[in-house]
C-alpha cells in the first residue's frame, strides 16, 4: 500500500520537525509516501469559521488531486499528520457525502478548474497508520535503541478523535499510549490527554491559552514526565514554546520536553537526532539510559 | 343471505368503506375521492365514507349492509390489521356473513402517516383499496377450528417478577413450572438493601415470597435450570428443561451448610457472584443465607474433586443426609404447558465502557449495584460504607444516567436509576454521615410517594447538581484535592464547568438486555425492540402479550421498570395467562396451509423447513399432511413447496396475484 502525504502549512513551518520526524519513520519502517503536488490549504480555522462552502472547496480540491495524482485506481490512502488538517478535511470528506446538494456545488466548482472528485479517499493519521497498518512485531523489531526508562505523557489533544473518533476511543484515546510502549517508553496515566492546549487563545485571549497549557505542563510536570509526546503541530508550539512565560506567570519552570511522537519513534529506531529535529527542540529532551541529551533551541526561522 | 349463497357465497358483491379516521387518514388522503373510485371497481356493490369505521356506529353500518343483502364481502380501508382486523371480522360475523371474506387495506400506517403530500397519499390509498377489492373477491369462506387448553403455566425467570407471577397462577389453583437460571430465585431484588420510596426492607418483603414459591403445593420450582425447547402452539406448548447438576441432591439436603464449612477451600477464593464480585466464595456455596432454595450447589468451574478428581472429599463426611453425589448428571426434563411468561430481567450496564468515568481505573469509583451490597446487613461488609482502604468516605459523589440517555451507549431512560441514586444517597449519608453530590441531568421522579422522597432528600441536605459528569480522575490541582477524586461537571444552572473534590464515586448504572436476551427470544419465537428489550403486541392496549399467542411477558425483561411496576405488569401477565386457562379452548385461525394432494410429489421438502412440525408424511398416499392445529400459518412451506402444492389458506396464489394486479392496473 502506499500513501499519499498532505503536509499542510505547519508541517512545512512551525511543524518541520514533524515533517522531518514523520518522513524519516515512514523511510526506515519502508511505508512508502509521496507528496500530494499543488497542495492547497485544507481550509481550517480561519476558512471554516467565515465561510464553509470555501472551507469545503479548498478541502475537496486537495481531494480532487489526490485522485488524479493515484491515477484513479483503488482506494487512496491520505495521509494527514497535522490534527487540524486532519479534522478539516475529515469533515470536508464527511459533509461531500452526507449532502448532496453540496456536493453537487463543489464538483461544479471543481469542474471549473478542470479537476473532479469521486470519493474513494481516506483521510488517515499516522498514528492511525502506524498502529493499524502494520504489525506490532515490525515497530518492534525497528527498535533499535528502546526508550527505557523515558517517562512520557501522551497528549492527544482535542482534534484527531473528535468529533470523529475514527480509530480510537472518543473519551480515553490509547493508540499513541500503546505505540510508546512498543519503542521500550514508561507511559504516564495522565487523564488530560484530549485537554485543550489553548489552541488559538494563546494568540487572541493569551491569559486563557497560557492557562490551559499550565495545566497541562503542570500535570505531566507532577507525575514526572520527561516528555510530552503531541500529534499536533500546534499542541507541541503552545506547550513548548510558552514554556518561559508560563513560567513568569506561574512560577513554574521552563523544562519539560515536548516532542512528536515521531520524533520518539525516529529515536528508538536509531535515527540521526539532525534527520528528526531533534535539534529544533526549544526544551532539550534528554533520552534516559542512554545519558543522551538532545540540545536544541535554535529557532525554525533561522 | 340465504343459506345456499352462503356456501359459495355466491356472485361477489363487495362493500368498500374508507375510514377518515379523525385526521389521520383525512388529512393525508382525499376520503370522498377514494370512495368514488372505489365505487367504480369491479364487483363493488356499496362504497361508503365514515369518520370511524371502528366505532360501534360504524361497525353498525357493515353489519346492516349484509343484513340487507346488499353485500356479501367486505373491504375497509383504514388502519393496520393488527389493530382492527378482529374488530370488523367479528363486526361482519355479527351481521351474518362469513369473517374471512373481509380484507383490510392499510391506508393510515401506510400511507396518511408516511406521506407529506395528499394527492400522492390519495392515489396510493386507491391502489391499495383496488388491492383489497380484486382479492377479497377470490376469498372463500372459512371456519375457525378449537382445541383444548392444557391447564399448566411455565414461567421462565425467577426474580419478583416471575415469583409474583407465579403465586397467582398457582394461587388460583392452576399448576405453575418456574425454572430459573441461578441456584436460587430472588433475583436482583435479593441484592438490595432497602426499596424506595418507602426504605422497606428488600428482603424482609422478598424472602416471605420466596419461601412461598417453594412451599406452594401448585408450584414446581426448577433452580440452576434453562429452557432449551420449545414446541407446540398456544394452549399446547411442549417445553425441554436442562438441569443442571448441582452436585447436592436437593430432595436430601437439609441447608445445614456443614460442607460449606468443612471444604479442603478455608477461605473463599472464587468471586462472589451474589455480591458483584465484592467479597469471595468457595467452591461450594450457597449464593446468600435466604436462598431458596436453601440448597448447596457445587461450582464445577473451581471444585477441586470435579476438576482433577483428587479431592479428598470432606464435604461428603461432614454431610449427614449425604446428600452430596459428585456422579449428578445434566438432566433434561419435559413439560407441557398451555401458557409461557417470560420475566428473564436484566443486566446492568457495564460501567468500564464509560472509560472517562474511571471505573476499574480508580479503585474507590463502584457501580450502583456493588453499593447496593455494601449497605446490605448482609452484605460483604456488614452494612458499612467503607472504602477499599477501609475508611469511612467523607464525600461522595453520585452520578446519574451512566449509560443511559446517551448515544453513545443507551439512548433511552433506564427510569430507575434516579430514584435508586437518591435512595442510596440517603443510606450513604446515614451509614457515614458524609456530605454527598448528586449529579444529574434531570430528576425523573413520577411515581407513588417518588417526588416527595426526593423533597426528602433535599430537606437531608444532599447536594444536587444538573448536568451531566465529563469526566472523573485524579488530577488535582491544589492540596487540598490530593488523593481525592475529582468529578468535572456542567452545572446547567449555575452556568458553570465544577471540580467537585470526592472520596468515592457510585455510577448509577443504567438497564440492559440480558447478553442472552436475543437466544431466548428465538427459543420462544417473540421480537425485540432495537435496543433488545422483548417486545410487548401494543404498548398501550396488549403490554403484557407478544406477537406469539400464549407467551407473555413480565417484569424489566420487556423494558426498564422499579418494582412496583414489575409486580403490576407480572399481575396482569398472569391474569392473561389464567384468562387463556380458564376458557378451555383457544380458536385457531383459519389461515393454515393445506395441500393439494394431486400436485404434491412427495419430494418431502416442506417436512424439514416447518418449523412447528406440523407436516408428516403419508406413505401409502406418497404425500405429505398438513396438521392444521399446528400449522401458524407462517407460509414457509407455501413458499419453498417445488410443485407449488402447498397453498395457504387467505394466502392462495390467485389471491396473491390478484391483489398484485389490484394495485398494478387501477393505478
Amino acid at each position: 500500500m502506499s500513501y499519499l502525504y498532505y503536509p499542510g502549512c505547519s508541517l512545512k513551518s512551525t511543524g518541520r520537525a514533524y515533517e522531518e520526524s514523520m518522513l524519516a519513520v515512514f523511510e526506515h519502517l519502508q511505508l512508502p509516501l509521496e507528496e500530494l503536488e499543488d497542495w492547497n490549504c485544507c481550509g481550517a480555522t480561519a476558512y471554516m469559521a467565515i465561510s464553509e462552502l470555501k472551507a469545503f472547496a479548498l478541502s475537496a480540491r486537495n481531494f480532487a488531486l489526490a485522485e488524479k495524482q493515484a491515477g484513479g485506481a483503488g482506494e487512496i490512502n491520505m495521509v494527514v499528520p497535522c490534527a487540524a488538517c486532519y479534522l478539516g478535511l475529515n469533515k470536508a470528506y464527511r459533509y461531500l457525502k452526507e449532502h448532496a446538494d453540496l456536493q453537487k456545488t463543489i464538483l461544479k466548482a471543481l469542474k471549473a478548474a478542470g479537476l473532479s472528485y469521486s470519493d474513494h479517499l481516506r483521510i488517515r493519521h499516522p498514528l492511525d497508520i502506524l498502529a493499524n497498518d502494520i504489525s506490532p512485531d515490525r515497530i518492534k523489531e525497528a527498535v533499535s535503541r528502546p526508550l527505557e526508562g523515558l517517562k512520557v505523557a501522551c497528549y492527544y489533544g482535542c482534534q484527531i478523535v473528535r468529533p470523529y473518533a475514527d480509530f480510537d476511543d472518543q473519551h480515553e484515546p490509547v493508540i499513541m499510549d500503546k505505540l510508546l510502549r512498543l519503542l521500550g517508553a514508561e507511559v504516564v496515566d495522565w487523564p488530560l490527554k484530549t485537554r485543550c492546549c489553548g489552541g488559538s487563545l494563546t494568540g487572541t485571549v493569551e491569559d486563557v491559552g497560557l492557562r490551559l497549557s499550565y495545566i497541562l505542563l503542570k500535570e505531566a510536570k507532577k507525575r514526572g514526565c520527561d516528555v510530552i509526546a503531541t500529534a499536533c503541530p500546534l499542541c507541541q508550539f503552545n506547550l513548548e514554546c510558552y514554556q518561559s512565560q508560563i513560567g513568569r506567570k506561574y512560577g513554574n519552570g521552563n523544562d519539560i520536553a515536548v516532542a512528536y511522537f515521531t520524533q520518539l519513534m525516529g529515536a528508538a529506531f536509531g535515527i540521526a537526532e539532525h534527520d528528526l529535529g531533534l535539534q529544533r527542540l526549544f526544551v532539550p529532551l534528554h533520552l534516559q539510559g542512554t545519558g543522551d541529551k538532545v540540545t536544541g533551541g535554535q529557532y525554525v526561522s533561522r | 343471505m340465504s343459506a345456499a349463497e352462503n356456501k359459495t357465497n355466491g356472485i361477489p358483491k363487495i362493500g368498500v368503506y374508507v375510514c377518515h379516521c379523525g385526521i389521520n387518514i383525512a388529512g393525508k388522503v382525499n376520503v370522498p375521492e377514494a370512495v368514488e373510485f372505489a365505487a367504480k371497481l369491479p364487483n363493488v356493490a356499496v362504497a361508503r365514507e365514515y369518520k370511524f369505521m371502528c366505532s360501534d356506529p360504524g361497525q353498525e353500518i357493515i353489519q346492516n349492509d349484509i343484513r340487507e343483502g346488499l353485500i356479501n364481502r367486505v373491504v375497509v380501508a383504514s388502519c393496520s390489521p393488527l389493530m382492527h382486523e378482529t374488530t370488523f371480522r367479528t363486526a361482519m360475523a355479527a351481521g351474518g356473513g362469513n369473517p374471512f371474506l373481509f380484507q383490510m387495506a392499510n391506508i393510515r400506517e401506510h400511507v396518511s402517516w408516511v406521506t407529506p403530500d395528499k394527492p400522492a397519499g390519495t392515489q396510493k390509498a386507491k391502489a391499495l383499496i383496488a388491492a383489497a377489492v380484486e382479492r377479497v373477491a377470490r376469498h372463500v369462506p372459512l371456519e375457525k377450528t378449537r382445541v383444548p387448553v392444557n391447564p399448566d403455566v411455565l414461567i421462565v425467570g425467577g426474580g419478583i417478577a416471575g415469583i409474583h407471577a407465579a403465586l397467582t397462577i398457582a394461587n388460583a389453583g392452576k399448576k405453575v413450572y418456574l425454572v430459573e437460571k441461578e441456584p436460587t430465585i430472588g433475583g436482583h431484588m435479593a441484592k438490595f438493601d432497602k426499596t424506595f420510596p418507602t426504605l422497606d426492607c428488600s428482603a424482609c418483603i422478598l424472602t416471605p415470597k420466596m419461601s412461598s414459591v417453594r412451599a406452594h403445593p401448585n408450584i414446581t420450582l426448577w433452580t440452576y435450570s434453562e429452557v432449551v425447547g420449545v414446541e407446540g402452539f398456544v394452549g399446547n406448548f411442549r417445553i425441554q428443561v436442562k438441569r443442571k447438576p448441582r452436585y447436592v441432591d436437593e430432595d436430601l439436603c437439609v441447608g445445614c451448610l456443614e460442607c460449606i464449612e468443612s471444604c479442603v477451600y478455608k477461605k473463599g477464593r472464587i468471586s462472589d457472584e451474589f455480591n458483584v464480585g465484592l467479597s469471595k466464595r468457595k467452591p461450594i456455596y450457597v449464593p446468600f443465607p435466604q436462598a431458596t432454595p436453601l440448597v448447596a450447589v457445587i461450582d464445577p468451574e473451581s471444585c477441586a474433586e470435579l476438576k482433577t478428581g483428587k479431592c479428598k472429599k470432606p464435604c461428603m463426611d461432614a454431610c449427614e443426609p449425604k446428600a452430596i453425589n459428585f456422579k449428578q448428571t445434566e438432566e433434561i426434563k419435559e413439560v407441557s404447558a398451555g401458557a409461557i411468561i417470560l420475566a428473564t430481567g436484566f443486566r446492568t450496564f457495564d460501567a468500564a465502557r464509560v472509560k472517562r468515568y474511571g471505573y476499574g481505573k480508580y479503585p474507590n469509583v463502584y457501580t450502583s449495584l456493588e453499593v447496593e451490597r455494601l449497605v446490605n446487613a448482609a452484605g460483604p461488609t456488614g452494612g458499612e460504607v467503607i472504602m477499599s482502604n477501609g475508611e469511612k468516605p467523607k464525600k461522595v459523589g453520585i452520578v446519574h444516567c451512566v449509560g443511559s440517555r446517551d448515544a453513545h451507549t443507551n439512548k433511552y431512560c433506564s427510569r430507575v436509576c434516579c430514584m435508586y441514586s437518591l435512595k442510596l444517597a440517603h443510606l450513604i449519608k446515614e451509614r457515614t454521615g458524609a456530605e454527598i453530590y448528586n449529579f444529574y441531568i434531570d430528576m425523573r421522579t413520577p411515581g407513588k410517594g417518588y417526588e416527595e422522597f426526593y423533597d426528602r432528600l433535599l430537606q437531608e441536605d444532599v447536594h444536587f447538581i444538573r448536568g451531566r459528569v465529563a469526566e472523573i480522575s485524579d488530577w488535582t490541582m491544589t492540596p487540598e484535592e490530593e488523593g481525592k477524586l475529582i468529578i468535572r461537571a456542567e452545572d446547567t444552572l449555575v452556568g458553570a464547568v465544577r471540580r467537585i473534590p470526592v472520596d468515592m464515586v457510585v455510577l448509577s448504572v443504567g438497564l440492559e438486555p440480558r447478553a442472552d436476551a436475543d437466544e431466548v427470544r428465538r427459543l420462544f419465537n417473540i421480537s425485540c425492540s432495537h435496543e433488545g428489550w422483548f417486545l410487548e403486541r401494543h404498548p398501550k392496549l396488549a403490554p403484557v402479550s407478544t406477537f406469539t399467542e400464549g407467551v407473555y411477558l413480565a417484569g424489566a425483561c420487556q423494558g426498564p421498570k422499579d418494582i412496583p411496576d414489575s409486580v403490576a405488569q407480572a399481575g396482569a401477565a398472569a391474569a392473561e395467562a389464567l384468562a387463556l386457562i380458564d376458557k378451555g379452548h383457544v380458536e385457531l385461525e383459519p389461515n393454515t396451509a393445506f395441500i393439494r394432494e394431486e400436485f404434491c410429489s412427495g419430494c418431502k421438502t416442506c417436512l424439514m423447513l416447518c418449523p412447528y412440525s406440523a407436516i408428516s408424511f403419508n406413505s401409502e398416499k406418497n404425500t405429505a399432511e398438513v396438521n392444521g392445529a399446528l400449522c401458524k400459518g407462517c407460509g414457509t412451506c407455501v413458499a419453498a413447496c417445488p410443485s407449488g402444492a402447498l397453498q395457504q389458506n387467505l394466502f392462495t396464489d390467485e389471491q396473491i396475484y390478484c391483489e398484485i394486479k389490484g394495485v398494478v392496473n387501477y393505478v
